[in-house]
């Protein structure tokens, strides 16, 4: 492929020619690219805590295991608010696609409505759990329960004060490029945190609790 | 202080009057030094009028040469702080026998090597590595500048606010006493209840932040913004070992952010990560750090090898010898580096199998190594060789670094390990490829390029003094611990009984005053070149007869790197022009788009050091203060639109012209 580019070039250019003469090279868009890699990169925390898990999820030093603990229909609803945002992420995105900012910004509330419900909720399990005093300085296990789970949460709050303040740029400037490009971003970021929440479901709740 | 505890507790956390040492006599002189050197910079800068450049020109830029030239600058300033500390601990080893204790007490000792390892790797070595990485890049590539400027600028301020944090620890409070990696339990809560190990923490967490930013910003310049023509397969060797390192730097940063993050949350909330009780375990600390610390060393070395590359191709008249080995060598070190980090603890007790894999990954990794080595020497072969300092650090190297393979190589069998390890031959082994490798080749890449960022070359006596103290420095300062190491002197030892081992610890500590002299050389190398830099000016912007991009630009470059965009048809694309009777054009510059400059780097670096002396100091209300304005600070930056201008058309025309004059005054 690499040869097909050089030859192309070579055949109609002059060979004397070195310099982009009429100038306008412009490498724009290295963004996603770079956003991409920042995710991986975010990626590499999380699959630490999720080996974490996996090396000390067991270690309940006598105290409570996931089957005393969790409470699969409260994580489901949970999770469902999750997924609810990720799609209303995506109707926001298609809005935008057709220039419509006032349906954007109404999609990117409901967006975030969504979020804050599931940062509530698992505000609201995590009390619930020290209340019964399944605190994290209890086993092994319960540190690393509350590091991955609270970490995705921190990003999701994250991701919702992130929001609130494009809404803010996107009223203030219309849906210009650079806004744009910057929910594009944030649409990424949000969808991840989705995927890294199927994993988190599947492998600290519902194998938790089949265990 | 205070005579109410409580509001003193409040204010100032567990930060009091004893934790300043005012009764250690070393660390007054060092204070009183390094008030008087502050004294005299910032006296200096006023007396220039530097104020107002040093802020708009250099401080708060997002130009990849400045930023580049910032970290290197760092990375000189805590070499020094790094040596001084290797100086303290070779003659506390050279004197501390039977009933001589030495000068150093345990306590401060401890603090000593450690504050050495995370200095020289964190400091020194990763800021060289990643300013030449800077400079060089965009240059190479031919590009203006990397993908995000702001970035860049950012990065650089979390590395400088890192450093800062940890040389604090020299005069408030104490460093970690735990060795340079913090294992637990060692550096718990209840072994390492003071500060020491929290400046470890922070200094490391913000730090490690503006690497991993700085590895996402390389890796998208070099994908997506080389010039026309300049495929991958055609990317001069620095700027693929650039691409592996800062690959690397993405896939293993983020881990010690992790385990950096749960050994905080094991001294800050009492989680149970790393604990021996309520079922933590210390060992998945090991495997985590290491998992990030053996792709570490890649990183650091990678970008050595890619200056060897360019060193030694420029230095021989020739291409590089076998350019797609080198580059399938590269990506085949970068996936390896991945798969050997248990052979830092085979005596983990992890059993034969395990131990024999990791055995095995470790020799095959000299593979692609040996091969580079061989293509350098098939380079050099039949080459009109110059013998200028590059070249000279560069075939050091090769013998140096080819020792201290060996003995990897040796370390990497695992029953020889059991005997080994821990010991003084594990630290002659890795400072030989440390310093052999990676220093070295920063030096090389300091002399080599050096004139293209200043206009004028380094004094080269001076170079060659520097360079002969640094090589046999090396040997006799190390050799001497592999001797040791085998007759099994383990490490990080303040005091020996055993009058016999005397002597080679006497030799070792000559070794590192003939390195002394050598830093001392490359000081005076520095302000010999500065003085004489009239003589030494160079105005081609070619002064080696270099094969790759940045060669072909004016020396330093202006803000722009290249008034129009290069197109590349082969490997060495300058030399290719040059052979080809490539004229400079005269006329037609658009104008150029370049990003703008901003404080808001600096204040958030400012703000990060406040926030790590917060949290070290439990000083809650001044923690809480510094986390909400870097929030706003970062929320403010992104209100800002105004990001770029126009550099115009006649303004490039003004600077070509005034180059075009340059060089006819040279050829006249």
């Amino acid at each position: 492929m690499a040869s097909h580019a050089t030859q192309s070039l070579g055949d109609g250019a002059d060979d004397r020619v070195f310099l982009d003469l009429e100038g306008e090279h412009h490498p724009e868009g290295s963004t996603m690219l770079g956003f991409w890699i920042y995710l991986m990169s975010d990626c590499l925390i999380f699959a630490v805590l999720f080996a974490t898990y996996a090396v000390l999820g067991r270690n309940y030093a006598a105290g409570p295991a996931p089957k005393d603990l969790f409470d699969l229909s409260l994580v489901a609803v949970n999770t469902s608010m999750l997924l609810f945002s990720s799609i209303t992420y995506g109707f926001a995105m298609l809005e935008m696609a057709k220039d419509n900012i006032a349906r954007t910004q109404l999609w990117l509330a409901v967006t975030g409505l969504f979020g804050a419900a599931f940062v509530g909720l698992e505000l609201y399990e995590f009390a619930h759990l020290i209340h019964e005093g399944a605190t994290p300085q209890r086993s092994a296990f319960l540190s690393s329960f509350y590091t991955l789970v609270g970490t995705h949460g921190l990003h999701v709050t994250f991701g919702i004060v992130w929001l609130v303040i494009l809404m803010i740029q996107v009223r203030q400037r219309g849906l210009i490029a650079e806004n744009q490009r910057r929910l594009m971003c944030l649409s990424m970021f949000w969808h991840f945190l989705d995927v890294i929440w199927i994993g988190v479901f599947t492998f600290v709740y519902l194998m938790g609790v089949l265990q | 202080m205070f005579s109410n505890p409580d509001l003193q507790k409040l204010l100032f956390g567990r930060l009091t009057l004893e934790d300043i040492p005012f009764h250690e006599p070393i660390l007054q002189v060092t204070f009183a030094g390094v008030v008087v050197a502050g004294i005299a910079v910032l006296a200096t800068i006023t007396y220039f009028r530097f104020w107002g450049p040093l802020w708009r020109d250099w401080l708060t830029s997002v130009d990849h040469k400045k930023i580049g030239i910032m970290y290197v600058v760092l990375a000189l300033v805590m070499l020094l702080r790094g040596f001084a500390d290797a100086l303290l601990m070779r003659s506390q080893q050279a004197i501390a026998f039977g009933a001589n204790e030495g000068y150093l007490p345990p306590h401060h000792y401890d603090q000593i090597f450690t504050a050495h390892g995370v200095i020289m790797i964190f400091f020194v070595a990763m800021p060289f590595v990643t300013g030449l990485m800077n400079y060089v890049v965009p240059l190479q590539i031919g590009a203006r500048d990397v993908a995000f400027p702001f970035l860049n600028n950012f990065s650089f301020w979390m590395t400088v606010s890192g450093a800062v944090t940890v040389m604090i620890s020299l005069f408030i409070g104490e460093f970690a006493r735990t060795g340079w990696l913090a294992y637990p339990p060692l550096s718990g809560a209840d072994m390492s209840p003071g500060v020491g190990v929290d400046y470890y923490i922070w200094g490391l967490q913000i730090a490690g932040i503006g690497t991993t930013l700085s590895g996402i910003n390389l890796i998208a310049t070099i994908v997506k913004m080389r010039a026309p023509g300049l495929s991958m397969m055609k990317m001069p060797i620095f700027t693929w070992t650039s691409l592996c390192t800062n690959v690397l730097i993405v896939a293993a940063f983020p881990i010690l952010a992790a385990v950096l993050a749960l050994l905080t949350l094991d001294r800050y909330v009492g989680t149970h990560f790393f604990t021996n009780d309520l079922g933590g375990n210390p060992m998945m600390y090991f495997n985590l750090i290491w998992i990030w610390g053996h792709p570490e060393v890649y990183i650091l070395i990678l970008p050595a090898f890619g200056i060897f590359s360019e060193v030694t191709s420029t230095f021989s008249g020739k291409r590089l010898f076998g350019y797609t080995s080198m580059v399938y060598a590269t990506v085949v070190i970068t996936i390896l580096s991945y798969l050997v980090w248990l052979h830092h603890f085979f005596t983990m007790g992890s059993g034969a199998n395990v131990n024999s894999f990791f055995g095995l990954t470790t020799m095959i990794i000299s593979i692609p190594t040996g091969a580079k080595i061989f293509n350098w020497l098939f380079t050099m072969y039949r080459g009109r060789i110059r013998f200028d300092v590059p070249m000279l650090w560069t075939v050091s190297f090769m013998v140096t670094f080819t020792i201290g393979g060996m003995t990897g190589v040796l370390l990497a069998v695992p029953p020889a390990d059991f005997v080994l390890h821990n010991s003084l031959f594990l630290i002659a082994h890795f400072h030989n490829v440390i310093i052999g490798g990676v220093l070295f080749g920063m030096f090389a890449g300091v002399n080599y390029w050096f004139p293209k960022a200043f206009g004028f070359k380094l004094d080269e006596f001076w170079g060659k003094v520097s360079f002969w103290f640094w090589t046999i420095g090396f040997y006799v300062a190390f050799m001497p611990l592999y001797v040791l190491g085998l007759m099994g002197v383990t490490r990080r030892v303040q005091h020996f009984e055993d009058t016999s081992l005397q002597p080679w610890f006497v030799v070792a500590a000559i070794g590192a005053g003939l390195i002394a002299l050598g830093i001392g050389a490359m000081i005076v190398q520095f302000a010999v070149s500065i003085k004489n830099r009239e003589a030494l000016r160079d105005v081609t912007g070619d002064p080696w007869g270099g094969r790759t991009l940045e060669w072909s630009t004016s020396s330093p470059p202006p803000d722009y790197n290249f008034a129009f965009t290069p197109v590349v048809r082969g490997l060495d694309a300058w030399w290719e022009m040059k052979a080809r009777g490539f004229q400079r054009p005269m006329a037609g510059y658009k104008p150029i788009h370049m990003p703008r400059n901003t404080a808001t780097g600096v204040i958030l670096g400012v703000i990060s050091i406040a926030f790590s002396f917060a949290m070290i100091w439990y000083i809650w209300w001044l923690a809480a203060l510094a986390f909400a304005a870097t929030l706003a600070v970062s929320i403010i930056h992104t209100f800002n639109y105004n990001r770029d201008f126009y550099i115009p058309a006649d303004t490039v025309a003004r600077t070509e012209a005034q180059r075009t004059e340059a060089l006819a005054a040279v050829r006249a």
